[in-house]
């Protein structure tokens, strides 16, 4: 099957700002796939790109198997959008609104309207500004989660909601997985976890790494505290173990995951007492890929 | 007082934000201002033309309506208080309360207010800061206006006075804008009920300086460009009418200073009810969702040409009136073709104002997908199969059959009070409504440029207003000042026939209607190519 959306070496140039160096994304088919990186990364210029809204400078770009900038009208028939920033009417009503998107989308489906705005805990009622930010949110989440769509864009949609109302969206997302397909960007890393099946994450306008979590995760390492019979020996020199403290008995390192079943044996080999290993946090992960390579050259 | 801290920092901010702006405003305003006084007082050089001016142009309702009386026509000061105080008066107004809006609503609008009013800045600080900013530009403005006149040879007095008055009637719409900035949430509705308050300023003095002797001439008292006319600068300065404008102006900005601690940051104080949950059936597709933005705007401007041409119409009969009761003038405009003929004259010439005024709403209507583009509401409109050309022509349509619209409602007004007072209602609507719409492809041009710009350039688009300002000095002060030829054929409304009078002849219209689809032909294209955001 054809990907849904397929980034190759996308550029894009604001003046003398290059944003996007060489951007590659791919998104499966059905996939939730995951768009992360640090601010001003360029998740939403890729975005944009790929809604027709800015003009790529380079690289290509296919998405639902046609053009973002040709076959903009036909292709938005068949998604939907939740910008970063929601702007509504100041005259026109939530209501308003998402049957307004609704239709002009060719329609949306009147149940899952009425049953997403009771979900949401939504007044449809209420004029442009008279709704606080995580209200305007949710009226861009009703009218793009309410259409019957093949391919949902996600610009941070959960930014600014409070946390019964993000648990209502993961639920939404989750009821629709494998029926569409997903492009959420996002810094809520547990969001990210909970939902996506892969990752992709970006900085400085190019991709860094992109799998599924199991995959990134691999390339992580355990962190291990222990409380031993004795001190241990020769764990030092074991291949993959980092940042070993020993104290006594007690003992606290990292070890890749690949490295894993060896340092256990080293411990076992002076009797544990007391273990506690964690997983690598997404947190870890992440701020490793945000923070630790060379800032990419954003101007040229 | 804590509610003014930070107060000079904004004025910084908003000084630095508008260094363009501001000086463009002062040098062309008095620029204008010199030019006209001088070029008026050559046209009429002689003291018998000058007399004559008095008794035709001084005692005609319709020029007073138009322009206001003229008090005293010995000198160049005096002919130009009559010629250019109403408009200057009514371009300082503009200025001054655009920049009031600007600073205040239109930032809370965007958020931009709620960043800095986190940091250290008093409640108060914004209003405070905004109405000083555009009181110093009142005040350039006049003080550049009598430096010129006092350099041009003019009275000092005199002098002094006309720059006071466009200044007295300037800080009057800072304190308007002031005011209607805290009634409501949107800048676009604080600009349009400022202008609304402006419209009826003008319109009140223009029924008070027309009713003469017996009529309600105290209504020109009501306006505050009545009092500009009060003040009589160059003809016995009338010093006392300041305070007036002061006082209001200060009662106003109290009102203001009142209700900003009585609101919300971001909040109005004219209630918002809550609406329908869900869509009426018209609101569907970008023309439809054009509409429900642009109504409001497009009645709102109907409803005041009506009125406008209805108060330009009632005074036509003046005319008539005028040159009846002067024999040698009589036997003079009878050889030029009949009263009729001057009536004509006279109604061709408001008409001409009609047609520049709904250039104004025509621009504002053509730019209005570029407001949703700044206010970030084109994006997720364009996320949905409405192609961009379909977008902007939704918006499109109201510049030029909404246009139309606007010209017809002001024919209309005039044709039935005109048609009312010489009993043919039928005839002077029909006539006068067509004469209206013959200025629709000048307007066109003006709007075809803005969105030309709006395809292009789109960081360009504010110059569209100067070009507006432009085409209303030209349009009202281009044969005064002798302009050339070429200068005079820049503005779309040059080429106009003059109707009623003037034969009409399709050839002007025609090319105009070409141009302003061959600008609006490139500005969508250049929008279908470009960025959007
Ligand atoms: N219209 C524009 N003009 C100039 N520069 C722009 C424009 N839009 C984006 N940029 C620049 O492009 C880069 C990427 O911006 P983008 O908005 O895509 O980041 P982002 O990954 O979405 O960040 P965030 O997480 O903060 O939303 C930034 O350096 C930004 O300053
Ligand atoms: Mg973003």
């Amino acid at each position: 099957m054809t990907p849904a959306i397929s980034v190759s070496g996308l550029i894009k140039d604001f003046g003398p700002t290059r944003a996007l160096d060489g951007l590659d994304l791919t998104v499966r088919t059905g996939e939730v796939h995951g768009f992360l990186g640090p601010n001003g990364a360029g998740k939403s210029t890729t975005i944009r790109v790929l809604l027709g809204l800015l003009r790529a400078d380079g690289g290509s770009a296919r998405m639902l198997g046609g053009d973002p900038w040709r076959d903009a009208a036909a292709l938005h028939r068949r998604l939907a959008y939740v910008p970063g920033d929601v702007s509504l009417w100041p005259n026109l009503t939530g209501g308003e609104v998402i049957d307004l998107l609704g239709r002009l989308r060719g329609g949306l489906d009147q149940k899952r309207r009425a049953r997403l705005l009771e979900r949401f805990e939504l007044d449809p009622r209420k004029k442009g500004r008279a709704y606080s930010k995580g209200n305007r949110q949710k009226v861009a989440l009703v009218a793009a989660l309410a259409s019957d769509v093949e391919l949902l864009i996600l610009d941070e949609p959960t930014s600014g909601l409070d946390p019964l109302v993000d648990a209502v969206f993961r639920e939404c997302v989750e009821e629709e997985r494998g029926r569409r397909t997903v492009l959420l960007s996002s810094h809520v890393l547990a969001e990210v976890e909970a939902l996506c099946d892969r990752v992709s994450i970006i900085r400085g306008g190019r991709t860094v790494e992109t799998g599924t979590l199991a995959e990134l995760r691999h390339l992580t390492r355990t962190s291990v505290t222990a409380e031993l019979a004795a001190p241990p020996t020769g764990l030092a020199e074991l291949p993959g173990v980092h940042g070993l403290e020993v104290r006594g008995t007690r003992v606290a390192f990292e070890v890749d995951t690949g490295h894993l079943d060896a340092a256990l044996g080293a411990l076992v080999g002076a009797g544990v007492r007391a273990l506690t290993s964690r997983p690598p946090t997404l947190e870890e992960l992440f701020l490793r890929h945000y923070r630790d390579q060379p800032p990419v050259a954003a101007t040229r | 007082m804590s509610a003014l801290v930070g107060t000079g920092a904004l004025i910084r901010l908003a000084l630095r934000r508008d260094r363009v702006l501001l000086p463009v405003w002062v040098v062309c305003l008095a620029g204008v201002t010199v030019a006209t006084g001088s070029a008026v007082g050559e046209l009429y050089g002689t003291a018998e033309s000058r007399a004559l001016l008095a008794t035709t142009a001084g005692g005609n309702p319709a020029f007073l309506a138009l322009l206001g009386p003229l008090h005293d026509s010995t000198t160049a000061g005096g002919l130009l208080a009559w010629r250019w105080g109403v408009f200057g008066s009514l371009l300082t107004a503009l200025a001054a309360m655009s920049l009031v809006t600007r600073h205040t609503r239109a930032e809370e609008e965007t958020g931009r207010l709620e960043l800095l009013g986190a940091t250290a800045i008093g409640r108060r600080a914004p209003l405070a800061a905004a109405v000083s900013v555009s009181a110093l530009a009142c005040a350039l403005i006049g003080a550049a206006c009598a430096l010129g006149l006092v350099g041009m040879g003019e009275g000092v007095a005199g002098s002094v006075a006309f720059g006071l008055g466009f200044a007295a009637v300037g800080l009057v719409f800072t304190a308007v804008g002031a005011v209607t900035a805290q009634l409501s949430a949107t800048a676009r509705t604080a600009n349009a009920l400022a202008g609304g308050a402006l419209g009826a300023a003008y319109l009140l003095r223009a029924v008070g300086d027309a009713a003469g002797e017996r009529g309600p001439s105290w209504l020109t008292w009501l306006s505050p460009i009545g009092w500009f006319e009060q003040l009589r600068p160059f003809a016995q300065e009338r010093w006392w009418v300041l305070p007036l404008a002061l006082g209001l102006a200060l009662a106003l900005v109290t009102g203001a200073w009142v209700l900003v601690a009585r609101r919300d940051l971001g909040g109005g104080l004219l209630p918002t009810r809550p609406g329908a949950a869900r869509a009426p059936r018209s609101l569907g597709s970008a023309l439809g969702l054009a509409w429900r933005l642009q109504r409001g705007m497009l009645l709102g401007w109907a409803l005041g040409m009506f009125v406008l041409g209805g108060v330009y119409g009632a005074v036509a009969r003046g005319v008539e009136e005028m040159l009846t009761s002067n024999p040698l003038l009589a036997q003079l405009i009878a050889r030029m073709g009949g009263s009729g003929a001057l009536v004509d004259v006279y109604l061709a010439s408001i008409l001409g104002v009609v047609g520049l005024f709904s250039a104004v709403y025509a621009v504002q209507a053509a730019l209005r997908p570029r407001s949703e583009e700044i206010a970030l509401r084109a994006e997720p409109v364009l996320a949905t199969p409405v192609r961009r050309t379909r977008w902007v022509a939704g918006h499109l349509l109201f510049a030029t059959i909404g246009n139309a619209v606007v010209l017809a409602a002001a024919g209309l007004g005039a044709g039935l009070v005109h048609g009312l007072r010489v009993g043919d209602v039928g005839g002077q609507v029909a006539r006068l409504v067509g004469a209206a719409l013959v200025h629709a492809p000048a307007a066109w041009v003006v709007a075809g440029l803005a969105l030309a710009l709006f395809g292009l350039a789109p960081k360009l688009v504010p110059a569209c207003w100067a070009v507006l300002v432009l085409l209303l000095v030209l349009g009202q002060l281009g044969p005064l000042l002798q302009l050339d030829r070429w200068a005079m054929d820049l503005s779309p409304f040059t080429h106009v026939p003059e109707v009623p009078g003037a034969e009409v002849s399709a050839t002007p219209l025609v090319w105009l209607t070409v141009v302003a689809a061959a600008l609006a032909a490139v500005g969508l294209l250049g929008f279908r190519r470009r960025d959007v955001g």
